[in-house]
């Protein structure tokens, strides 16, 4: 089935209103604000599992989606010129602890548009479960994208989350993308991303991550900065204790004269943690410039001493630490 | 100000029954060097105490040591602070019992916004504290209760901030690390009535500063040198004798004070 969606956030089948319901109050339990799917003119889709439980779109805003056996496909257009007043939310969840969400989109956002996506991911329960976004991103000339994709686990890590993406921005576009998975367990992250960038082009990429336990989380993300003057950024946040386990691997090529890249990956271990970061520096001209910055290790003396001369104790103070560096 | 036990001949004050914060023979090593020497001190409720020295005489070193910072342990003395010995106390306990410090050079924090710093601790993020706080330090809450408390930040701004920070815990002692560097010249008054403020509701202050400016706030002053306490007395006793000692160490290597004994460059320029 493909349809084109309504025109106002509603459930799309009256019997699935019960999940519609049960999966805006997952989001709820998990820090959210379902209130905001209630403003007016806000282009909204949300999908439990394989079916999509309510729609909306804007001027300018369009979603198309086709039902899978383990997931759905989803086409959001914005049409040259737009810029929708309101971020563009997608929420995507599971709410049975066990399963296989298969998440496959194409973004096609319109030159000279200016659109922000906040996508919340929601597996409250999730016990044995895998999730896998699949996105072609194409932002136009002159365009601006902000993608924000927020998870909210559950406590019990047996979940397998893999965001994959290739984007290309065009000369003068603009990607800017906020991964952040700090709340609930991990369970198992990798962050595959790649990312072509055009004359004049920026892209950033942050991604944020809490693991504990026995939680990994793989981070790869590749800068292809081939235009003139193209720019680049990955800025990587990750916080592991107990025994979990994160590996960063970024690389930013610099292919074309006056392309600029960054690298900045910071990562705080505690108890018996391991973090490991490996950035990969690629110049193929001579003016060019890529440079990256790692710190990894455990918290900054001078900041936990700083708050533990405002009465913490170094737990509470670790905790203050860490919660800022991922908010 | 409370100036009436600052001694008129520069001669050590009389050990106060009523000290807030005592240092009794504080000593400190280091890489086999004396960090601190016998070093005693003390601090009344309400007074602000000035501490002069030049760099490396061990002012911070002994703040450290005070707050029980971990690197600076000290092998012999007593700190006591509000009649307990806090010697073997961990610093977030000293910082409960309401002693606490603002950095010579504040931390930054990466997604910590101003609300949320000044909130931590005793003022457990109590907006209208926190607004006052700021307000103290002449920095419109408006503007920045939402701002980062990093990079973002200039100096000086870090440097007010901080200073909120110690205001809105309300500790009974704070020791206050060279509060006017990085301040320009204009703000310094505003530093300067914060700290006032801060001994006129009752609580001790530890000013640590090369700047005259600031050292005229003090009730009392100590002269460190070589990790001791060398002086101890009336504010403008102990500030001549560093004065003086600064012109002897500028002497001994041969160069002239470019502002005259008596000017404040004297002291800051060796310093």
């Amino acid at each position: 089935m493909r349809a084109r969606l309504g025109s106002h956030v509603q459930a799309a089948e009256p019997g699935w209103a019960a999940e519609y319901e049960a999966m805006l109050e997952a989001y709820r339990e998990a820090g959210g604000d379902p209130e905001i799917l209630s403003l007016p003119r806000l282009a909204a889709l949300v999908v439990s599992a394989n079916r999509v439980l309510a729609s909306s779109e804007v001027p300018g805003v369009r979603f198309e989606a086709e039902e899978r056996p383990n997931g759905i496909l989803a086409r959001i257009t914005v049409a040259p010129g737009a810029r929708p007043e309101r971020p563009v939310h997608l929420c995507f969840g599971m709410l049975p602890p066990e399963g296989l969400q298969e998440i496959e989109s194409h973004f096609e956002i319109g030159a000279s548009a200016d659109v922000r996506f906040l996508t919340h991911c929601t597996f409250p329960r999730a016990t044995r479960l895998r999730h896998v976004m699949d996105a072609t991103i194409h932002v136009g000339e002159g365009a601006s994208m902000d993608y924000t994709e927020a998870h909210f686990h559950g406590p019990h890590g047996g979940i397998d989350v893999l965001p994959r993406a290739s984007v290309q921005v065009e000369a003068g576009g603009r990607f800017v993308s906020t991964f952040s998975l700090v709340h609930g367990r991990v369970g198992r992250l990798e962050v595959d991303y790649d990312v072509s960038v055009g004359r004049n082009g920026l892209a950033e990429l942050t991604t944020k991550a809490f693991g504990r336990a026995d939680d990994h989380i793989g981070v790869n993300e590749v800068l292809h900065l081939d235009g003139e003057g193209a720019r680049g950024m990955t800025k990587t946040r990750i916080a592991v204790r107990d025994e979990a386990v994160s590996e960063v691997s970024t690389t930013a090529e610099g292919n074309a004269p006056l392309a600029r890249g960054h690298m900045d990956c910071a990562e705080i271990v505690r108890d018996r943690a391991v973090a490991s970061n490996t950035p990969h520096v690629v110049v193929r001209d001579d003016r060019a410039h890529v440079t990256h910055e790692a710190a990894i290790g455990t918290v900054n003396r001078k900041e936990l001493q700083t708050l533990m001369a405002r009465g913490l104790d170094e737990d509470e103070a670790v905790d203050v630490i860490v919660r800022g560096m991922l908010r | 100000m409370n100036r009436d036990h600052a001694s008129g001949s520069g001669g050590p004050r009389s050990r106060p029954q009523a000290a807030l914060l005592r240092a009794e023979g504080l000593s400190l090593r280091r890489d086999g060097r004396d960090i601190l020497s016998r070093v005693d001190l003390w601090v009344r409720p309400g007074e602000v105490h000035g501490l002069l020295g030049p760099n490396g005489s061990g002012k911070s070193s002994l703040a450290y040591a005070l707050m029980g910072c971990p690197d600076y342990v000290t092998e012999e003395g007593r700190v006591r602070f509000a009649g307990r010995d806090v010697t073997g106390l961990p610093m977030t306990e000293r910082a409960r019992l309401g002693l606490t410090l603002a950095w010579q050079e504040p931390a930054r924090f990466e997604g910590l916004c101003v609300r949320d710093y000044l909130g931590v601790g005793p003022a457990d993020g109590d907006l209208e504290r926190i607004e006052e706080a700021l307000e103290a330090v002449a920095l419109a809450p408006r503007a920045y209760l939402n701002r980062p408390v990093d990079r973002t930040l200039s100096g000086g701004e870090r440097k007010r901030i901080e200073l909120a920070a110690v205001f809105a815990m309300r500790p009974r002692l704070a020791i206050l690390d060279e509060p006017d560097s990085g301040i320009d010249v204009l703000s310094l008054e505003d530093v300067a009535r914060l700290i006032r403020r801060m001994a006129d509701a009752g609580a001790g202050v530890l000013l640590i500063t090369h700047r005259d400016e600031m050292a005229g706030v003090a009730d009392s002053a100590s002269l460190m040198c070589q990790g001791a306490v060398v002086a101890t007395g009336g504010p403008d006793d102990v500030r001549t004798q560093y004065r003086r000692s600064c012109r002897l160490h500028m002497e001994s290597l041969g160069r002239q004070p470019w502002n005259g004994e008596s000017g404040p460059q004297a002291g800051r320029e060796t310093a």
